[in-house]
């Protein structure tokens, strides 16, 4: 957002006036912004690039598999015990996130005022959204790996290409007399539980007569979901740990002596912001899609 | 540049906060839609899931453009600093083409194995390393 006219602003003009002959001295930066600020961006270039590989692979191979799990059976608790909420947690999640991306635009705006106490509280604001999302991601893949069992290479996740029914209840023992036998339909999803630390893999009859049981489900899930949002939950404590090092700087006075307009807070800032832009896309292909 | 006042900028902030959560919103709802959870059987239309999957796309490059453009000022930059930073990823585009297309092929190829792998094996153990007198026993891969 645009403000009234910054001290950084007052600086390049007063910069531009005074350097207009030596521009061979290398004293006048390209695209009237900082060298600091250019090179954060084409670093984010790069990252882009980075997720933007992982991304395509995880759309690579979902298209090679002839099922894949559903993202709204997979992703449907939440703590506290509740069950068949889908996609519900993560929204919470992405929600966080984007809160703490707003913040951090109030941030800089008050470090274009030069007011020290304004960065301070929207900078820890900041680190208590990112923190609050990387418990969030913690709990999730805490459930995943401790409760539901999928590993890097163990995809406990499966769905269904043919109609049919259960001829087994959840512990694998058969159906007694009277009990209704579950059923399930084509493109349904289901997980494989362990028991006693062997997996339960329910057999069942299809529709068109044949018999089979749940099969696991396909292996690059598991690999992909923990390596992608792994790399961006990463990003995230990077991005904490390097906010809560600015916030003990702006404490200490050393923007201040710059007098540049908090530019440093402008540039983590930027990196805060594309963490929230990958969330965007991971959040799509992940969750949504 | 535009210049707004403190004033402002302070209500775009917030204005963006909203408009951002409203189209998460919305983009879990249309994710719902498209899996049968608020109209029961919708799941079934291949029509639903295209409409659903280009909405969600479109609004997830939307929700990007905003934060680009306006929580990391891009819109208030030199345009040459925009360009140079946006104009290369236009090269995802290909790369999203190209790959996709490949794991299709490599969904074909599994069909193909698996196919293969339910016929009946040739009895005659001397075929191998032999050409076939018949050429129509040959079929293309893929």
């Amino acid at each position: 957002m645009a403000t009234t006219e910054s001290v950084i602003e007052q600086q390049q003009n007063e910069q531009a006036a005074s350097q207009n002959g030596d521009l061979w001295e290398g004293g006048k930066s390209p695209f009237r912004a900082s060298y600091g600020k250019i090179m954060m961006w084409y670093f984010l270039l790069s990252d882009a690039f980075t997720f933007a590989g992982f991304l395509i692979a995880y759309g690579a191979l979902r298209f090679s598999s002839p099922t894949w799990p559903v993202p709204d059976f997979v992703f449907s608790t939440a703590p506290f015990g509740i069950h068949h909420a889908p996609l519900i947690f993560v929204t919470i999640m992405s929600f966080l996130l984007i809160v703490s991306s707003v913040t951090m635009v109030r941030a800089v705006q008050e470090g274009h005022r030069e007011n020290k106490r304004g960065v301070m509280i929207w900078l820890f604001l900041t680190i208590l959204g990112g923190s609050g999302f990387l418990g969030c991601q913690a709990w999730e893949w805490n459930n995943l790996i401790g409760t539901e069992h999928m590993t890097v290479n163990t995809n406990p996740f499966g769905t269904w290409t043919q109609d049919g029914v259960y001829l087994e209840d959840e512990h694998g023992h058969a159906y007694e007399a009277g009990e209704e036998p579950e059923t399930f339909d084509a493109g349904e999803s289901y997980l494989i539980h362990k028991h006693e630390g062997d997996w339960v893999q329910r057999e069942v009859q299809f529709a068109d007569g044949s018999r089979g049981q749940q099969a696991f489900g396909p292996k690059a899930f598991g690999a992909l979901f923990f390596f992608i949002t792994g790399f961006h939950g990463f990003h995230v404590f990077t991005g904490v740990l390097i906010l809560t090092i600015i916030l003990v700087n702006v404490a200490s006075n050393i923007y201040v002596e710059r007098k540049n307009g908090y530019e440093m807070v402008e540039k983590v800032g930027l990196y805060w912001h594309f963490v929230d832009l990958v969330w965007v896309f991971v959040f799509l292909v992940f969750y949504l899609l | 540049m535009e210049h707004l006042s403190y004033e402002e900028s302070k209500k775009k902030v917030f204005k963006g906060l909203y408009l951002l959560a409203a189209v998460t919103l919305v983009e879990v709802f249309l994710s719902l839609l498209g899996k049968g959870y608020v109209i029961p059987g919708a799941e079934k239309y291949a029509a639903v899931f295209f409409v659903v999957g280009i909405c969600l796309i479109g609004l997830s490059l939307y929700k990007a453009y905003f934060i680009v453009y306006e929580f990391m000022h891009m819109r208030y930059e030199v345009k040459g600093l925009a360009l140079s930073v946006l104009l290369p990823t236009v090269l995802l585009i290909w790369a999203i083409i190209a790959f996709f297309q490949e794991g299709n092929s490599w969904k074909k190829r599994r069909e193909l194995i698996e196919q293969k792998d339910a016929e009946p094996a040739v009895e005659d153990a001397d075929l191998q390393g032999r050409l076939l007198e018949d050429p129509t026993l040959y079929r293309p891969l893929g």
